[in-house]
């Protein structure tokens, strides 16, 4: 007997997917305006909000879109529309997805959208640019946030019963290590881009001609007595220097963690295997992210190569934490002490990125006791199948069968 | 009654008068300072590029004459305070060509500075106070909106402050750089190097040449009742 739990999963609806996918791409969009508007220093451009210079943020005038202000308006629009396709996607995983796990998801996503409009206005009318890091970084999670509610909505998450991705913990947590290193890496590039000083370190290999810069006072009163930016005119200090130094320490560790990464997911997946070629992917958007971060401080920050850097930076992040989405979703074998307990379904949910479970009671009963090789993975004797568009579960036993759990 | 005191206040004026002297003296700047930039971002905006014929302007992070003398150096005395900032003329920053100008000034505390807009377009003020009174006092003008032609905008700060930054994120090469002195014992060296602090009381005092790049140096001083000279000398780093 084959079980299904019908409130599980819910059927694949293309619109709500293509809808979920525009709100993660104009998020994209909107992460690439914000970045222009720091790399810009126009943040404060203009000096209301809601408003905009006393209009209606919708009624202002395109002929004063002038400047910063260009930049800042066009941000501020821009949030709107992802603030009204987030709000309407809730509503429609609300009211058309069974699944709790990603109605939940949607309300998180409105509550975060809602949070980071305050935090951006109240950046503005406290004139707190320290505020702009939170902004920054938590753009960076409502942008994963989207993202996890476009592949959750997709046709391949709901139909990975065939080719169900997995990975051994090991390679899962490394993974996770590494994406944490990014997003510790992005809120250090948040904090310097805050600054509003500029580079603080003008010179790549080296950082002031040196392996490691000198950091004491007169060094510093040097720097910037030979400082000569048109923009961003902050004198920078030791501690900012320092910052920068650790970022670039951080790009070499998470180098060398994605590389792993990618290496072992090689070695104990198959070249083949789709979280290799994520990992693969992820590996060449870490080098592509370095060269632009080598490029910023060449170029002396110009704002489009460093915007480059923030988008880039974001795909990164995104990257690592879907890889690890689609892996923690189901461990790549379950011992079989798990296999035959009440409720182990539940315990297997908890461990696959929410995935929604219930008592074997509310199962319904809804096919034959072939073994999945159809619906569901392959595998030895004794492995565990957990077949999520079908909630089938249980344990193949020798002559292929399988012992589904009641 | 009245009389009376009328003329013990002008006696007692006259005599400060009398025993005060200036503090004369010369800012100089030895080596080769740093090459200024031309503010390339300026010919990106329609309405400010017009204003300059394809030529960006550059700027004058250091002005420095032929044989070094140094502008731009603020002298003052520390330690003094009793500002007279009430009763002082309004001090003017203007922003004109899509540039503040002047980009050093000095104002005391309790003076007016007043800033102008006389660009065909628009400018916002965004002043940086690092003095919470200064923030408080000039709350509603922060960050201030100034359109073309648009009123003037005035400003009181109550805290001795340096450099101050004025900033307009609109046109994000606009800088001016403001410093607050609580005492009128101050003045900010000409294009010659030059400076005169009037009417200084006799004493000793540590007086101080602070520039914004190449920071600030000090010395010792007596002012007796004939001017009193100091030079300044501040060497590339």
């Amino acid at each position: 007997m084959v079980y299904m739990n019908k409130k599980s999963h819910g059927n694949y609806n293309p619109g709500m997917h293509y809808f979920a996918l525009l709100t993660a791409i104009v998020t994209f969009l909107l992460l690439g305006l914000g970045g222009l508007v720091t790399s810009h220093e126009a943040g404060m451009s203009v000096p209301d909000w809601p408003n905009t210079y006393g209009y209606n943020l919708f009624l202002f005038p395109i002929g004063k879109w002038v400047g910063g202000v260009f930049y800042e308006h066009t941000h501020r629009l821009l949030a709107s529309a992802v603030g009204l396709l987030t709000v309407a996607l809730a509503v429609w995983l609300w009211l058309r997805d069974p699944r709790r796990w990603m109605r939940r998801l949607g309300a998180a996503a409105v509550v975060l959208v809602i949070a980071q409009g305050v935090l951006g206005g109240l950046r503005v009318r406290w004139h707190m640019d320290n505020l702009g890091i939170f902004h920054g970084t938590a753009a960076q999670l409502f942008f994963i946030l989207v993202c996890a509610l476009a592949l959750g909505t997709s046709r391949w998450w709901l139909a990975t019963g065939e080719k169900w991705p997995e990975a051994p913990a090991g390679l899962r947590w490394l993974v996770l290590g590494a994406t944490v290193l990014i997003f510790g890496q992005l809120i250090l590039g948040a904090t310097m881009r805050h600054q509003h000083a500029g580079l603080a370190i003008r010179d790549f290999p080296l950082a002031y001609g040196q392996l490691w810069p000198d950091t004491s006072r007169e060094a510093v009163a040097k720097y910037n007595a030979d400082r000569m930016e048109i923009v961003s005119e902050n004198p920078i200090t030791a501690g900012q220097i320092i910052l920068q130094m650790v970022h670039r320490l951080g790009a070499l560790a998470i180098l060398l963690a994605v590389a792993a990464g990618a290496g072992r997911a090689w070695r104990q997946l198959g070249g083949r295997a789709l979280l290799t070629k994520l990992a693969a992917g992820w590996l060449v958007l870490i080098l592509v992210q370095i060269g632009l971060g080598i490029a910023t401080i060449l170029t002396n920050k110009a704002a489009d190569i460093a915007t480059l850097h923030v988008l880039v930076g974001a795909l990164s992040l995104v990257a690592g934490a879907l890889w690890c989405v689609i892996a923690f979703r189901r461990p790549a074998a379950v011992h079989p002490e798990v296999a035959g307990k009440a409720g182990w379904a539940r315990q297997l949910g908890g461990r696959s990125a929410g995935w929604e479970t219930r008592d074997t009671a509310d199962l319904e009963v809804c096919g034959t006791n072939n073994p999945p090789t159809t619906s569901g993975g392959t595998g030895p004797a004794g492995a565990t199948y957990f077949v999520p568009d079908k909630a089938i579960s249980g344990v193949l036993n020798e002559s292929g069968a399988m012992a589904v759990n009641k | 009654m009245n009389k009376i005191l009328l003329l013990l206040a002008v006696g007692a004026g006259a005599g400060q008068w009398a025993s005060a002297a200036d503090i004369i003296g010369t800012v100089t700047y030895k080596g080769t300072p740093p090459p200024e930039k031309e503010i390339t971002p300026i010919l990106n905006d329609p309405t400010c590029a017009a204003m300059y014929d394809g030529k960006a302007p550059t700027t004058h992070f250091y002005r420095v004459g032929a044989n070094g003398e140094f502008g731009d150096v603020i002298v003052s005395l520390k330690g003094v305070t009793g500002s007279t900032g009430a009763s002082a003329p309004a001090a003017l920053l203007d922003q004109k060509g899509c540039l503040y100008t002047p980009t050093i000034l000095v104002v005391q505390t309790g003076q007016k500075l007043i800033v102008k807009n006389s660009d065909p377009v628009l400018h916002n003020v965004h002043l940086n106070p690092t003095a919470p009174e200064n923030e408080k006092a000039n709350d509603a003008l922060i960050n201030a909106a100034q359109m073309p032609n648009g009123a003037d905008l005035t400003y009181t700060f109550v805290k001795p402050e340096k450099f101050m930054k004025f900033q307009c994120d609109v046109h994000p090469w606009m800088f001016a750089w403001v410093t607050i002195e609580d005492s009128p014992y101050y003045c900010l060296s000409g294009v010659d190097g030059k400076f005169v602090i009037k009417n200084v009381p006799p004493g000793k005092y540590t007086i101080e040449a602070a520039h914004r790049k190449a920071g600030a140096v000090t010395q010792e001083v007596e002012v007796k009742d004939t001017d009193a000279t100091v030079n300044f000398t501040f060497e590339a780093k």
